[in-house]
């Protein structure tokens, strides 16, 4: 996750993906999808907001090509599920959740973009839990960087990736971003918080 | 004890207050003078005056006016005595650069009768501080209805009648009180206000209390009641007085009513020429801007300004009203009316009005000492020899921070709390007596 | 790409920045916080559509709901509000708490801190008294009515429901009827309305309009017909029946009808796709006929709809900003 609490200044530590491999690496997660979870026709493929919904978009797409099946598309904004209201820090914008059917019986695949300690996960699983029962719940996210500090685990991952706690991990995404890309940015010396 | 001393002994010794600026309105004065003292009195103004075998106060630098007189004070004593009483009264006088109050009767009992003027002069006799020229009610208990004993309390030393804090709303019971003043030759002190138009009011009525939505008391409750007055005093013949006058159109009836000639003189507050209804707001809603009458509109102050300056207004009183402070830590609707004004008014007079070049210094003395004297037909106001040795010393450059902790009043509820001001009086004499407190 | 390029142009969250720790009035916003709660009302509208209509958001936190004033419908919102934040709420109300037993607010609001409340909602008859406890306690305040003050969710929740028809409030018209010196809804709205660029005529009787109106950025009306002609927006207020008790300020219901009594008659003078307000409780037959509070134009329950869904919103940005000072 991001820190969004305040003026800490970042820059680049290494890049990890340029545009062409995470293309490549998404469709990739595609093919996993389809091939590892036999249940194409109740399948539902959830962004998480902010860039898990691009990711869910991309998969949609490349599944649509593979398989000639569109997926519906749902949206999740884990907000007001956080454990950490009193720590996020003045910019607590909600958006709006928006799930296109009925989750009963389906297997949702939750997506974000980075996997960390797994606590926007837990939000998710338990917002979803308030919208119903789910018959299965996968995971799905371009790149775990590890420090997890729940038992969480993805089910489909672009990459495996080694970071410092302190580190960050960017993605970005064509349309809502300059480019397809991510990388590793770590905290500028000195004015670590 | 006869009245014209006040309540307090006189002192034999010689005195000589040296080198100060002598401001007496009373004699068109303005100069660097001696003041010599003999028995309690002033005795000779004069440049270099002899000094042997007197005791010298040293004004030099300083400013020297008769004792200031602030007619218009509540002393809460008998009854209120959590909030103020005479002793603790007169020390805040003191402090504040006064050496006479004149103080209301809507106390506990009410002083409608002369046990009341008495014990007020006796508690005055034991703190020697400030002369205090009790008020007299009107009615009996402030009721409005029946005439208190006028007569007896004027005998033990009151100065005025006045049923203030609350006016006299009857215009048949004003009518008599103007006609039976006059066997006494005492003023009749109006608290100008219509209640019905005040109604549940707690702010000036006007684009403030539109804002904050709170009842409004409209200009035109005191300005009705003004203009009855004025026309029960032009046919009684009586000496009306009309206390902290806060309207425009209020002041130019008093201004017209002098014009004609009638025997009617009129004070003002110090809030009500600096402070505007804005101050509710901008303060949120503290209790320390809810007064009667309420501060009102820039209007009404421009309008106070000049009534000082063209001589309309003859007294500036500051309506000390103490409270304690858990009856003001209350929401603003609920909380008493009133603010302290005896240890600020001074200072923000001369910082606030003289400083800026408003008004001059011999109209401020005039306003504070010579005026205030005149209206109550009091002994001080005037350094002409054989006057009582009353006088203030002012430091014009004195800087203040005002702290309501450090009053001298029990109380300390003021909207000038931290108001940084420059000017200050720094001391007085009483009797030819410098006070010390 | 150099070193410190962002790769991501925007950033997470919206520009606005919510850093309130109180909402005591929409005097003292500034229109992109005005923005921002609509905004986040949006949301939470949205969560009132859901199957389960409660998320997790204040669970542990402890609102305090304080009517020192009778009320109905906007301590139902707020508890609504409360509860769907799963937050624990507590009520106190005027008759049967200490404050009629003639304590002192101040007395009584430490006492209330006592119980470390995280959130304050207050109504009470006097105004600035939540202002007094923002001053005086820890907790968040949110003000739910002070006397003729200021009542800013009543106000947010009717910009939010003229948003919804109207598509945004920038140079709509707006008409506001009734008695507007004891309202503080109109003094609210009248905040809320300017500062997002609508024109407001407030219209009344001559005894119920409050001196000086003008200078808060109103047209002030004595005719109906002339305060509706043209308008986008009609919000009607209540007339405070009750009030004619002590010195009546108009003679009897039936002559106020006949002047400022909104019949479909007189609606026509609105534009067409004009829609009706009102905060309610509504007095049929004295400010408004049945035919139109029931009427297509009506958006009188929407009111009530979005009430809850601002207020989780006022809940939320609070409690956030109140972390965030931690």
């Amino acid at each position: 996750m991001t820190n969004k609490t305040g003026p800490q200044r970042f820059r680049l530590q290494r890049a990890l993906l340029d545009a062409r491999q995470m293309s490549r690496m998404i469709r990739r997660m595609a093919g996993e999808l389809v091939e590892r979870h036999d249940e194409l026709d109740r399948m539902l493929l959830v962004g998480i907001r902010t860039r898990g919904v691009p990711l869910a978009k991309r998969l949609r797409d490349e599944i649509a090509a593979m398989e000639d099946v569109t997926l519906p598309l749902g949206v999740l904004d884990i907000t007001l599920y956080r454990d950490d209201l009193s720590t996020i820090g003045p910019h607590p914008v909600v958006r709006e959740t928006r799930l296109p059917e009925p989750i009963d019986g389906r297997v949702v695949v939750l997506c974000d973009d980075v996997l960390f300690t797994g606590r926007t996960i837990r939000a998710a699983l338990d917002e979803l839990n308030d919208y119903g029962r789910p018959r299965a719940v996968r995971l799905a996210v371009l790149i775990d960087r590890g420090h997890r500090e729940l038992p969480i685990q993805a089910d489909v991952v672009g990459a495996q990736v080694q970071t410092a706690r302190s580190e960050q991990v960017e993605v970005g995404f064509e349309g809502i971003d300059e480019a397809d890309g991510a990388r590793v940015l770590k905290p500028v010396e000195g004015e670590a918080r | 004890m006869k009245r014209a001393d006040g309540n307090r002994q006189v002192c034999d010794t010689k005195r000589i207050v040296r080198g100060g600026r002598v401001i007496d309105p009373s004699q068109d004065l303005d100069r660097v003078l001696d003041v010599a003292i003999e028995d309690g009195k002033v005795a000779e103004l004069g440049e270099n005056l002899d000094a042997a075998g007197a005791e010298v106060t040293d004004a030099a630098g300083l400013v020297v006016t008769p004792g200031l007189i602030d007619i218009h004070v509540h002393l809460r004593e008998p009854g209120f005595e959590y909030k103020e009483t005479v002793a603790s009264g007169v020390r805040s006088a003191a402090a504040g650069g006064f050496t006479a109050v004149a103080c209301m009767a809507n106390t506990l009992p009410v002083h409608d009768h002369r046990a009341v003027t008495e014990l007020i002069m006796t508690e005055a006799d034991r703190h020697p501080f400030a002369r205090v020229y009790p008020i007299g009610a009107i009615t009996r208990g402030l009721g409005g209805e029946d005439l208190a004993e006028i007569g007896d309390m004027v005998a033990a030393g009151a100065v005025a009648i006045s049923d203030d804090g609350l006016p006299v709303s009857s215009a048949a019971m004003m009518r008599r009180a103007l006609l039976y003043a006059q066997h006494y030759d005492v003023p009749v002190i109006q608290h100008a206000e219509d209640l019905d138009l005040t109604a549940d009011g707690v702010m000036h009525e006007g684009e403030w209390s539109t804002r904050l939505g709170l009842p409004g008391i409209p200009a035109l409750a005191e300005d009705v009641m003004v203009a009855r007055d004025l026309l029960l005093s032009a046919d009684t013949g009586g000496r009306y007085h009309v206390a902290h006058l806060s309207t425009g159109r209020s002041l130019a009836m008093v201004r017209e009513a002098k014009r004609r000639g009638l025997s009617v003189t009129c004070e003002v507050s110090p809030h009500h020429l600096l402070l505007t209804d804005r101050e509710v707001a901008d303060s949120t809603f503290s209790t320390a801007t809810k007064m009667k009458p309420p501060l009102r509109s820039s209007a009404d102050v421009e309008a106070l300004v000049e009534g000082l300056t063209d001589g309309t207004v003859d007294v500036i009183a500051s309506d000390h009203a103490p409270h304690h402070p858990d009856e003001k830590d209350v929401q603003f609707s609920v909380a008493p009316f009133g603010i302290l004004g005896l240890e600020t008014t001074v200072s923000l007079c001369l910082d606030r009005l003289v400083r800026p070049g408003i008004l001059d210094l011999a109209a401020l003395v005039r306003l504070l000492s010579t005026g205030p004297a005149r209206v109550l037909g009091l002994p001080g106001g005037s350094l002409e020899p054989g006057r009582p040795a009353d006088l203030t010393l002012i430091d014009l450059e004195r800087e203040v921070t005002v702290r309501s902790e450090d009053f001298h009043s029990r109380s300390c509820n003021t909207p000038f709390d931290g108001w940084q001001l420059t000017g200050a009086a720094v001391g007085t004499l009483l009797g030819g007596q410098p006070v010390t407190l | 790409m150099s070193d410190t390029a962002p790769l991501r142009e925007t950033p997470d969250a919206a520009d606005t920045a919510w850093t309130r720790k109180h909402l005591l009035g929409i005097a003292d916003l500034s229109p992109s916080e005005i923005e921002l709660i609509l905004d986040t009302a949006e949301s939470f509208r949205e969560v009132g559509e859901r199957p389960i209509k409660k998320v997790p958001t204040l669970r542990g936190k402890t609102v305090m709901n304080l009517f020192f004033e009778p009320s109905t419908r906007t301590r139902s919102s707020f508890e609504l509000a409360e509860k769907r934040l799963s937050a624990d709420s507590l009520n106190f109300s005027g008759s049967g708490s200490a404050l009629s037993k003639g304590e002192t607010l101040i007395d009584t609001a430490r006492n209330l801190e006592a119980m470390a409340p995280d959130l304050v909602v207050i109504r009470h008859q006097h105004p600035g008294v939540p202002h007094l406890l923002a001053e005086r306690i820890d907790a968040g305040i949110i003000n739910a009515g002070d006397g003729a003050h200021e009542h800013p969710t009543q106000a947010l929740l009717d910009a939010f429901t003229i948003r919804q028809h109207k598509g945004g409030l920038e140079g709509l018209e707006v008409a506001i009827v009734g008695d507007i010196e004891h309202s503080r809804v109109v003094r609210s709205n009248i905040h809320l309305l300017t500062k997002m660029g609508a024109r407001v005529t407030v219209a009344g009787l001559r005894t119920m309009m409050p001196v000086e109106v003008e200078k808060m950025g109103v047209r002030a009306a004595y005719d109906l017909g002339e305060a509706t002609r043209g308008a986008d927006v009609v919000m009607m207020l209540r007339v405070q029946l009750e009030r004619q008790a002590g010195g009546s300020l108009f003679p009897s219901v039936r002559e106020y009808f006949r002047l400022f009594g909104l019949s479909p008659e007189r609606l026509k003078r609105a534009k067409e796709d004009a829609i009706v307000m009102h905060p309610g409780p509504m007095n049929r037959g004295t400010e408004i006929s049945s035919l139109v509070a029931d009427g297509t134009r009506s958006v009188i329950l929407e009111q009530v709809a979005n009430g809850v869904a601002v207020r989780m919103a006022v809940l939320y940005l609070l409690m956030a900003a109140r972390g965030a000072a931690v």
